[in-house]
């Protein structure tokens, strides 16, 4: 797993991707800092918060787009499968990859609330608490565009895909607004992604929310694995 | 002693189509078998199916003793596999590459000796600080090489390995791998005769999925070699030679060749299984007073045999079964 994680973050940094991925992902998030925090003057960073969610809906294909179709379209695909490791290695060296670019992005919003604290009292448990939300929402939308990516064999299909299965999981609540059956409502209810990170934002840290975005992480990243063992056998 | 591979009945089916069906041999420790076949006849698929890349509808591949589909990894640990496009990586240099093979195989060796070993032993250490995407096809076939012997695998699976290179390159890597094969087991694929009778041992040919001639490259070539096949160069009108060799008892076809000298024509002719056609060619040739300049046995090439059963002509070539029956019989 080791080999097949350093092997993406150099891709990562080879490629530019990671310098545009962090330098939009940096640009969003210091607008929303300037928006939500400096110009009302306050030290609640729990609109930043609320518009990082839609950063991550839009950023994340764009970290997850290449790492397997860009190895099924270059065949570099067959070296990996026919290498002495397993689907599992594989699979989660490339993820955690993903996610380690994406905890580094994280680190300019954690910068901004030192700003903020040398201006004014920062809630250090809410921040916090809001970071470990913010990086487990990255988690599970990680594992969803690597599913994804996975599917196909170009990387602009798989940024596009990924992007409309997060607008997806993002627009959960809407689409629930228009069902009028308990039963639906009660079930969709329960798997949005959105209204879990709202309440986070809002102060009210819940363990089944970590709970949920790990699951849906590690689920989804199961996914992949079948998907690889699938088309051995077919 | 167990012997390096061993495939039983290994069978893909893509839907209705038979990409390979039922294809049985075995490897033994340090031989190199010559996987031969027109395109698409199922030779990839068959190492695909030897190195774990896709699975087998049903039959069985085992590497070293252990089956690829039950211990994949382990399987795989023994195998250095060189695919029909190598699997590089062209935004890494050289190096890069290879220790990223090295940690990806999970290898226990001195790494920099070890990879300064195989640099040197697919000359590529010259190139090792490009990019892989500035190399030529030929050291890009090289680097790929260079990573299925990383690891020092006792297995070598190569696919075309000599495919889009150049004369000198092409022999290069055939003295390598003839190198190889007295340490490893190799299986290599071609659709290039000469090449396949220069290096391997032994020879399957495969076409449409199934195991069409398995011999040693020897008797292959030696099987099919008959002497009813006759070149003979003979002075005289050729129309008339022609005819007069076409009443000759036994004859399957006689062809005129190009004119050598003046007046001289060089004759293609094929007798019947059986029947020498020898004498009766003299007594033609004498009668009508046509001095023959030469005389030589037609020896078939791998290359006719190789088209004559892709195309599906039947040559009576021992089978593997038959093969394996001999050699019980020898051993007892």
């Amino acid at each position: 797993m080791g080999a097949i994680f350093r092997r993406e973050i150099g891709a990562y940094f080879t490629s530019s991707i990671a310098y545009i991925f962090l330098a939009v992902f940096w640009i969003f998030s210091g607008y929303f800092f300037w928006a939500s925090c400096l110009y009302p003057g306050t030290s609640d960073m729990s609109g930043l918060f609320q518009s990082m969610f839609l950063i991550c809906v839009f950023l994340i294909p764009i970290l997850t787009m290449r790492l397997f179709s860009e190895e099924k379209k270059q065949k570099t695909e067959q070296g990996l499968l026919t290498a002495p490791v397993s689907l599992g290695e594989i699979v989660f060296g490339k993820y955690f990859a993903a996610l380690v670019l994406y905890t580094l992005a994280l680190l300019m919003p954690f910068v901004y609330a030192l700003i903020l604290s040398s201006f004014g009292t920062v809630e250090w448990g809410i921040v916090i608490a809001n970071f470990l939300a913010l990086f487990l929402l990255g988690a599970a939308f990680i594992a969803v565009g690597t599913l994804v990516s996975a599917l196909t064999e170009n990387q602009i299909a798989a940024a596009v895909l990924s992007f409309v299965a997060l607008m997806a999981l993002y627009m959960i609540d809407v689409i629930n607004s228009y069902i009028s059956i308990s039963f639906i409502n009660n079930i969709l209810e329960k798997l949005s992604f959105y209204r879990r990170y709202y309440a986070i934002t809002c102060g009210l840290f819940n363990v089944s929310t970590v709970i949920f975005y790990i699951s849906v992480a590690l689920i989804f990243n199961y996914f992949t694995i079948r998907v690889f063992e699938r088309r051995r056998w077919s | 002693m167990l012997p390096m591979i061993e495939v039983r009945n290994l069978t893909k089916h893509y839907g209705d189509k038979h990409a390979v069906n039922d294809i049985s041999f075995t490897v033994e420790d340090g031989e190199i078998l010559g996987f031969l076949g027109p395109n698409g006849a199922g030779k990839s698929t068959t190492m695909n199916m030897l190195t774990g890349y896709i699975s087998s509808t049903s039959g069985q591949a085992l590497i070293n003793g252990v089956d690829i589909l039950e211990d994949p990894i382990k399987a795989k640990s023994y195998i250095g596999y060189l695919p029909e496009l190598p699997p590089l990586y062209l935004d890494m240099t050289v190096k890069g590459y290879l220790n990223y093979i090295f940690d990806l195989k999970k290898c226990k060796l001195p790494r920099k000796a070890h990879l300064n070993e195989v640099m040197t032993l697919t000359k590529i250490t010259d190139v090792k600080e490009r990019l892989i995407k500035n190399l030529s096809k030929g050291y890009k076939q090289r680097v790929g090489l260079a990573q299925a012997l990383v690891g020092n695998p006792p297995v070598l699976i190569l696919d075309e390995p000599t495919v889009g290179l150049d004369p000198k390159q092409i022999l290069e890597i055939r003295t390598l791998i003839k190198k190889l094969g007295k340490n490893h087991t190799v299986i290599l694929s071609s659709h290039i005769l000469s090449e396949i009778q220069a290096v391997c041992d032994r020879i399957i040919i495969i076409n449409h999925g199934v195991v069409a001639a398995h011999d040693t490259t020897d008797n292959l070539s030696r099987n099919v070699s008959t002497d009813h096949r006759i070149i003979a160069r003979i002075e005289g009108p050729r129309d008339e030679i022609v005819k007069a060799m076409r009443n000759i008892e036994g004859i399957k076809y006689v062809k005129a060749d190009m004119e050598r000298e003046a007046g001289v024509y060089e004759y293609e002719l094929e007798a019947l299984p059986g029947s020498d056609i020898r004498r009766d060619l003299y007594e033609i040739t004498r009668e009508h007073d046509w001095p023959i300049l030469s005389l030589r046995s037609a020896e078939m090439t791998l290359e006719d045999v190789f088209l004559k059963i892709t195309m599906g002509e039947g040559i009576v070539i021992p089978n593997a079964e038959d093969i394996a029956e001999a050699k019980k019989g020898a051993e007892a």
